[in-house]
Order: C-alpha cells, then sequence, then structure tokens
C-alpha cells in the first residue's frame, strides 16, 4: 500500500510531466479503441447486408464454385426441393436454420427493343417471400432503425423482376421507371408491355415486338434472352417492379433479380427445372462453421455430389474490407503503442534522473535493486493506468456524442447511407485488450529505466546532484 | 567463526584499502587502515576534505566494499554477504544521518520515519507506536504531517535523526550531519544525537570536521591521505 502510494505521489510529484504523459496513453487509448469501435461497427454491418442477401451459406453441384460462373446450367442440382427437405428436416440443422431457399443465377443479354438497347445481364433467380425474411435477419440489432426492405417481389407473379439502376440507364427505362438522378438516354423511353404470356423464342419475340404499338405502353418492360442448358437461345420478357442502386458499379449496370420459376424457365426452357443453389440463412452467425460441417456430414451420408461454400468465400470482398480495416487498426494501435512507449520511457528516464540521490538514499537505506525496480515500474504502469481509464471514458463520451450525431457514410460496396456509428457494446475485450495493451507498454516501457535506476550503485547515486 | 574481539566492537576494519579508477589511473582513497571502534559510543573520524573520511564511512556502512583487508561491522564479515543479504543486513542494523538530510520530498515526516520499518516488515499497529514514541522524542510530533518542504533545516534533521534511531539500529553513521546547519541549530542537533545516543545506547559514527561536533567525540579517529594518523579514546 505504501508502495502505491509513493508511486502516485511521485507520478503527481512533476505533474505537468506527467499530465503530458497520462494525455498521450489517454489520445492511444481513444485513437485505437474508437477506430475499434467503428471497426466493429463496420464489420457486424457489413456482415449483416451480406447475410441478409446472400446468407450464411450455399450448397452447389461440387465443381461449381471453380468452374460453374461459366456455364450454371450445367452445374444445377436436380430434384433439389429433396435437397432442401434434407436440410430442413435434421435434427442437427434444424435449429440453426432461419431460412433455405433456393436460387438460380444466369447470365445472357437484357434487351429493349423499343430504343434498340440491349445490355448483358447477371441475373438472380430467388423465391421472394423467402428473399423477403432473408432480408429481416438482424442478428446484432444493426438495422431495426431501418425502414423494412423487400426484393420488390411477390411469389404470384413469376414475370416481375428488379433490375439495377444503371441497367435501367442503360436500357433507358429512368424515366418509366421514375428514376430520380438518373441520366437520361438519348433515345425515348421504352414503357412497352406485353399483357401477354411471356414469349418462347426470338420468332415470337420479333413478331411481338411488331404489334407494340398495340398494346399497354406504360409498364416498362424488357426482353431476357439466355442460352438454355442445351446451348439453344431463350427469350423471355420481364416486367420491371422498380430498379434498385446496387453498390458496385459493375453489378449496377448487369444486375437483374428475378422469380426463380422464370429465371429456370430461362435457363432450362421446357428441361428439367432445377436450382443452381440452395442458399442458407442461420440465426446466429456462431453456427457457420458446425453447420458446414453438419452439410458436409449430411451429403456424404447421403451420397449426394454437393459442395458448400461459405459467404466470405462467395463474396471475396467481405474479406478484403474486414481485412482492410484490420491492417488499417493495427497501423493505428502500433503507431500509438510506439508513441506510448518512447513518452513513457522519457518520462520515467527523466524521473530516474532526478531522483538517483533518492535511490541511494533508499538502496542504502536497505530497499533491494528489485525494490527500486519494482517501484519505477509501478510508476510506469499507474502512468498507463491512469492515462488509458481517463482514455476510456473520454472515449465512451465522444462514441456516445457520435452515435447521437446522426452522422451518416457510404460504406464500400454499399449503394445507401448508412448511420455513422460506434459500437459500444459487445466490445468488452476490445476494450479491455486495448486497456491491458497500452499498460503494458508503458509497464514495460518503464523496465528501461527502472533497470538502469536498481543497477545504479548506492555511492555514486548518493553522490549525484 | 569470527573471533570475539570482533564481536566487542560494533566495527573491526583489519588493512582495509581503497582504490577508485579514474579512467586508466588508480587513486588510493584508503590505504591499510585498521583500527575498530567499541559498541555504544559517539565515534568521530576526522580529517580535512579529501581525507577519506566519507569513503571509510561508506565502507562501514556497507553502502561500499573494500579493495583489499576484512571489514567487519556488528560482528559481520561484509564481505561474505551478498548483495540482496547485505542489503538486508543493512536495513536490520545500520542507519544513516546524511549532510543534505536525504528525506523523500513526497512523504510526510510521520511517513519517512516509518519507511525503514516497512522494510523490516513491522505491523502498522507497531509502526505507528514507534514512530509517534520516536517523533516525540525529537520534538516533531505536531509537525509529523509536514512534507520536507515545510520543515526547516534543522526540523529536517531532526525528522533524518527519527528516521535513523526509529528502527533501533545497532550503528547509526552520519556524514557531517551539522555540516548544511546554522551554529546554534547544529549545537542543538547535536545535543539531541548525544541523548538519544546515550538513551537507545547505540553506537554513533561520525564524519565531520566541525569542531563544535568533535568536542563531544567520546572516540576519535584522525584520517590523512587515506591512512589513519592518530586515534583518541575518552573513559566511557
Amino acid at each position: 500500500m505504501m508502495l502505491l502510494k509513493i508511486a502516485f505521489r511521485n507520478v503527481l510529484r512533476n505533474a505537468r510531466r506527467s499530465l503530458m504523459t497520462m494525455s498521450a496513453v489517454a489520445v492511444g487509448f481513444m485513437a485505437i479503441a474508437l477506430f475499434g469501435e467503428f471497426m466493429a461497427y463496420i464489420t457486424i454491418g457489413f456482415q449483416t447486408t451480406t447475410v441478409e442477401r446472400t446468407g450464411h451459406l450455399s450448397v452447389f453441384r461440387t465443381g461449381y464454385f471453380d468452374f460453374g460462373a461459366g456455364n450454371p446450367a450445367a452445374y444445377g442440382i436436380a430434384d433439389y426441393p429433396s435437397v432442401i427437405r434434407l436440410i430442413k428436416e435434421d435434427p442437427v440443422l434444424a435449429p440453426m436454420l432461419a431460412v433455405v431457399t433456393p436460387s438460380v443465377t444466369l447470365f445472357g443479354i437484357a434487351g429493349n427493343f423499343d430504343i434498340d438497347a440491349s445490355k448483358t445481364f447477371f441475373g438472380v433467380g430467388i423465391v421472394p417471400s423467402d428473399r423477403d425474411r432473408m432480408l429481416q435477419w438482424d442478428e446484432y440489432g444493426m438495422v431495426r432503425d431501418r425502414p423494412p426492405i423487400n426484393s420488390g417481389l411477390t411469389d404470384d407473379n413469376e414475370t416481375e423482376g428488379v433490375i439495377g439502376v444503371g441497367l435501367a440507364r442503360i436500357l433507358g427505362l429512368c424515366q418509366a421507371l421514375r428514376i430520380a438522378d438518373c441520366p437520361q438516354s438519348p433515345h425515348p423511353d421504352a414503357t412497352t408491355v406485353s399483357s401477354a404470356p411471356p414469349p418462347i423464342d426470338l420468332a415470337e419475340l420479333t413478331a411481338r415486338d411488331k404489334t407494340a404499338d398495340q398494346t399497354d405502353r406504360s409498364i416498362p418492360r424488357i426482353d431476357l434472352l439466355a442460352a438454355t442448358a442445351g446451348g439453344a437461345p431463350n427469350v423471355m420478357s420481364l416486367t420491371i417492379a422498380k430498379a434498385e442502386r446496387q453498390g458496385v458499379k459493375e453489378l449496377d449496370d448487369n444486375f437483374v433479380a428475378m422469380h426463380l420459376h422464370l429465371a429456370q424457365q430461362l435457363l432450362y426452357g421446357r428441361g428439367e427445372h432445377k436450382a443452381v443453389g440452395i442458399v442458407l440463412q442461420l440465426k446466429r452467425s456462431e453456427d457457420m462453421a458446425s453447420a458446414r460441417a453438419r452439410l458436409g456430414s449430411l451429403f456424404k451420408e447421403k451420397a449426394q455430389d454437393l459442395e458448400v461454400r461459405d459467404f466470405t468465400e462467395l463474396q471475396p470482398q467481405y474479406n478484403q474490407v474486414i481485412g482492410l480495416f484490420g491492417a488499417i487498426f493495427s497501423f493505428i494501435a502500433l503507431v500509438m503503442g510506439v508513441i506510448v512507449l518512447f513518452t513513457v520511457v522519457n518520462t520515467m528516464s527523466m524521473s530516474v534522473m532526478e531522483r538517483t540521490d533518492e535511490i541511494g538514499t533508499a538502496r542504502a537505506m536497505g530497499v533491494r535493486r528489485q525494490g527500486i525496480r519494482r517501484q519505477f515500474l509501478l510508476e510506469g504502469w499507474m502512468l498507463g493506468a491512469i492515462g488509458a481509464t481517463t482514455g476510456l471514458i473520454l472515449a465512451l463520451i465522444v462514441a456516445t456524442l457520435v452515435n447521437r450525431s446522426g452522422a451518416t457514410w457510404t460504406p464500400p460496396g454499399q449503394a445507401a447511407a448508412i448511420p455513422f456509428r460506434l459500437l459500444t457494446s459487445g466490445v468488452g475485450h476490445l476494450i479491455g485488450s486495448v486497456w491491458l495493451g497500452l499498460v503494458f507498454i508503458a509497464t514495460l516501457a518503464a523496465l528501461i529505466p527502472a533497470n538502469r535506476a536498481a543497477r545504479m550503485t548506492v555511492v555514486d547515486a548518493l553522490r549525484h546532484v | 567463526m569470527p573471533d570475539n574481539s570482533k564481536i566487542a566492537t560494533v566495527v573491526a576494519l583489519d588493512n582495509v584499502s581503497k582504490n577508485y579508477r579514474l579512467g586508466d589511473v588508480t587513486v588510493p582513497a584508503l590505504t591499510c587502515v585498521s583500527f575498530s571502534i567499541p559498541r555504544q559510543r559517539f565515534a568521530m573520524i576526522v580529517g580535512p576534505s579529501g581525507s577519506g573520511k566519507t569513503t571509510l564511512l561508506n565502507l562501514i556502512g556497507c553502502i561500499d566494499a573494500p579493495s583489499a583487508g576484512s571489514l567487519f561491522v556488528c560482528g559481520q564479515d561484509v564481505a561474505a554477504l551478498s548483495d540482496n543479504a547485505l542489503t538486508d543486513f543493512r536495513a536490520r542494523n545500520i542507519a544513516f544521518i546524511f549532510q543534505t538530510f536525504n528525506l523523500f520530498p513526497v512523504l510526510s515526516a510521520f511517513e519517512n520515519v516509518e519507511y525503514p520499518l516497512l522494510l523490516l516488515g513491522l505491523k502498522a499497529s507497531e509502526r505507528r507506536e514507534r514512530v509517534t514514541a520516536v517523533l516525540e522524542q525529537v520534538g516533531l510530533i505536531d509537525q509529523r504531517h509536514h512534507r520536507p518542504n515545510q520543515l526547516s533545516g534543522g526540523q529536517r534533521q531532526r525528522v533524518a535523526i527519527a528516521r535513523a534511531l526509529v528502527k533501533a539500529p545497532e550503528i547509526v553513521l552520519a556524514d557531517e550531519p551539522t555540516a548544511n546547519l546554522d551554529s546554534h541549530t547544529g549545537a542543538a542537533i547535536i545535543e539531541l544525537m548525544r541523548k538519544v545516543q546515550q538513551e537507545q545506547a547505540v553506537s554513533f559514527i561520525f564524519s565531520t570536521h566541525d569542531p563544535q561536533l568533535i568536542s563531544h567525540a567520546e572516540e576519535t579517529y584522525q584520517i590523512r591521505d587515506g591512512e589513519l594518523v592518530d586515534h583518541r579514546s575518552e573513559a566511557s
């Protein structure tokens, strides 16, 4: 107790110097902790927006992940309803599952023949009600304040679709879809729609185009041309329910979401309708590894030629973005750690120099070398502890102010701005680690001067003026 | 096994030499000094500046080691002790009173006096009792909460004396204890030390050239150029 008392009074002895040192520790703590809280917010926010769209796990035919993008039709899962049933009824998996839904991905050409515009597209076929449930996923309470979002499609209307704003712009649908901030095409907007069933071949499509002037022009539509699994061209007409901005321009200029059955018709024509993938959204992300392992053993047991991929593999930018933030965090932590290290070394070295005669006196009175070392280490620890605790309090205040400021920002890969927030709950281990890390660095920094003090000979120390 | 004559004396030096190195040059500070100091005496090591008084006091205080010869303090061959054992030995047996007082500025008078008792691991209640008693003895009980910078030079030296005496050491070593005090205060300090030395039957060993202090000596060891040139003893 006396040791603590002496250490505390020595810390206060040169108040200005100690204040500067503790300020350096406090600022270091704030910088690391606040960025860490921001990174934690980004991580779970990014995870939420990724998982609500792509789920946690996806089941494909073996080889799809490596080769299927070039020919999705060739890697379809036949009898996918029975695979979904197998997953849903598994007693291990069932409690973990939020949504299990089939999906189809395909490529082709989207055209608005009224203005002679066309563009390659990337299409996804979804079950709208399943996708709407997926969009409600909010394990971390990130989007509870967000207005509800949905796929824009309904299960009972298989001819509707949603396209990217970029694709809408290219195909001259801005005005028809009433899209803000969307430059007009030099060509007139297409407003052609057919009330007739979708065409099944090019000849029929062409014939229908010729009669377009006689149909309802108030609902925007496009035509989708894709190659079937057998290689034959297939054309379907798609009514556009809405256009949605995608975070990445390439995707925005290509994106088409449609009903699963429509996508299957495009991809498989009159053949057997398959699913390219089965998407699993889990209730909790922490179950991802065990669910994946269980799926693997389940498919092996049932001799299913299927593979499982998680969202970090399907969305490589997820790990890239998290890795980038992690690297920035490490850099900030390193710089702050070095600043704290040198500041405390300097302060403690000055302290040892100024108190050399006291060191000699204490040693003469019977304080062992370890006792001298312990005294200075304790003072270094105290500088770190007081500084880090001050930083913790200030960081909490700053985080509260930031979270209440209403500031927004648009994260990488996102189309819309989201609240700029610092995560203050569930980051106890981060705060604790930063606190311990900085206090450890401060104590470590005191070790060099403390050793110098402990090594002094008593006579030399007493002779010091 | 120490011989009995060394146990009967508080300090025994036998052909003790101390050399310092200044660059490549060896400077002798003490040369073959041999003498012993009886227990419970008011002993003075006297001599002009640079004669080796402080070096001798440092050796007796076990804060420096002789280059040659043997040194027994309180019957203990100090050369046989490790650094930690020597430190513990100092904590139990030897106390210092410094010319510049050397009080810890962050501690109050009470805490400064209490400090040596912490090193001995005494309980808080015993520490409080002993510190209070010794502060009363030196007349500073009312100033016990004052920090050194709130005390006069004489009061600081009284605190230093209290700090030296509180652990009831075998030896109190005082290096020029009156050098930084005016003559009136110095006289009062000498009187105080003389009084407590008699009351507590402790051995005081001074390094000084203050005639006022030397006049109280029971044992006087005259040092010149690192050699013992004279020893006078008054009957106890």
